[in-house]
């Protein structure tokens, strides 16, 4: 064969060679086709592991009641029952150890999710007891006046 | 050659021919079971009232800080949408933030810092629709991943492998629902998985178990006596983008034309 077609030929066939063996050395032996076929199923199998694997923030409010029995008791005798604990409190992560304590949050905004009150027919929100942010006493804290563990007006601070 | 050779030569060949390719394949059992229906046990499926949502945005909150989605970028997983349907016909829908924050005004947010305000006797009708990945059947952002990043699991769940994703984003692309995104640390195609971590424990989403009107509920279809495959079974129920082919998993109850 001439030399100016054997030339190219080798480098060509090096080339392809060097990426088959790196292909063998970089791509994990879990990577391939699984239960779903080709079109579905192609990937690498230990990374359900490591989605597995991700941390567990929120605890759920079955966590809380134990230590916290007086705090549990007095919410679930009112409408807020229904509210986990942690979508106030914050996820407790590793809570007493990490973070020893939690950062309530306290603001009008979190209050005004539910209590601003928006006329929509064919949702929830209409039958939730609501406000008009703007003339309800705008500039104070909800938590000022109304306690959110015992939210009826009987329970104004 | 005689006629009767001819015949009987034709009569081989075109019965040879007749037979598929894939008649003289050997299958594995793995195969063989596979295109028997899944051996698997459960196939999570998503069931959302829009009825009961009002809009608190705490799934969106939860769901950020349970999934590490920067709490100030412009992305989520998961969202809420409005929709308002005025007397004249007219149909506005927001998701401010993806209502991060909830809805606290009943100004409708049209982008581009303008708002626009609706009188509560021109409604219609108004609700809340909250959006997440179907965890389709076909899932065409799966199809498309040129690297193997992107795959379903044999309990229906579509993950992302972020150590193999090239960031190509045909997937976002690709999914008709617009609930991929870019991670903003790891530049990787990002989605919600059901809380992979949390259903392979036993536990609910993070968005299921922050709603505090049990608007959102997660099941396993396979399972006969799951109270979320009672309801998808035998009541009235809607999926998003049906004419895709895509067989999406998540159910709604209440949802009306205007969603899509």
């Amino acid at each position: 064969m001439k030399s100016h077609v054997f030339r190219p030929l080798v480098v060509v066939i090096s080339i392809v060679c060097i990426a088959l063996i790196v292909r063998v050395f970089y791509v994990p032996k879990d990577f391939g086709v699984h239960e779903r076929g080709y079109m579905y199923g192609w990937y690498r199998q230990g990374n359900i592991e490591e989605w597995k694997n991700v941390k567990v923030k929120y605890q759920g409010t079955e966590y809380c009641k134990d230590c916290h029995s007086d705090k549990y008791e007095s919410i679930m005798t009112t409408p807020h029952a229904i509210i986990p604990c942690e979508d106030c409190h914050g996820p407790a992560l590793e809570h007493p150890s990490e973070p020893p304590k939690l950062a309530v949050d306290k603001s009008r905004g979190l209050c005004l999710r539910c209590h601003s009150f928006l006329p929509y027919p064919t949702s929830g929100r209409a039958n939730i007891r609501g406000i008009n942010p703007d003339t309800h006493n705008p500039d104070t804290e909800c938590v000022m006046c109304h306690n959110p563990h015992k939210p009826s007006l009987e329970g104004l601070k | 050659m005689n006629r009767r050779d001819f015949l009987k030569k034709t009569a081989v060949v075109v019965g040879g021919l007749s037979l598929p390719l894939s008649a003289f394949k050997i299958l594995t059992p793995k195969e063989l079971l596979a295109s028997t229906g899944s051996k698997t046990k459960t196939r999570w499926v998503f069931l959302v009232d829009t009825y009961k949502c009002v809009g608190c945005g705490m799934c969106v909150k939860a769901c950020k800080l349970e999934n590490e989605i920067p709490y100030d970028a412009n992305v989520t997983r998961t969202w809420v949408e409005r929709y308002v349907i005025t007397k004249d016909g007219k149909t506005f829908a927001d998701t401010p933030k993806g209502a991060r924050d909830g809805f606290v005004t009943s100004k409708i947010d049209l982008g581009e810092g303008r708002y626009q305000d609706i009188k509560d006797k021109d409604i219609d009708k108004a609700f809340f629709v909250p959006k997440l990945c179907n965890q389709c059947e076909n899932p065409p952002c799966v199809q498309v991943c040129p690297v193997g990043a992107t795959y379903q699991t044999d309990d229906g769940i579509v993950l992302v492998d972020r150590k193999w994703c090239i960031g190509c984003g045909y997937c976002i692309m690709g999914c008709p629902y617009g609930v991929r995104f870019f991670h903003p640390v790891y530049h990787t195609a990002e989605k919600c998985n059901f809380c992979y971590h949390r259903i392979t424990k036993g536990l609910k989403t993070a968005c299921v178990q922050a709603c505090p009107f049990g608007a959102r509920q997660i099941g396993n279809i396979k399972d006969p006596n799951d109270p979320v495959a009672k309801i998808i079974m035998t009541e009235r129920v809607g999926i998003l983008k049906e004419e895709y082919g895509t067989k999406p998993q998540v159910y709604y109850i209440g949802l009306d034309r205007e969603v899509k």
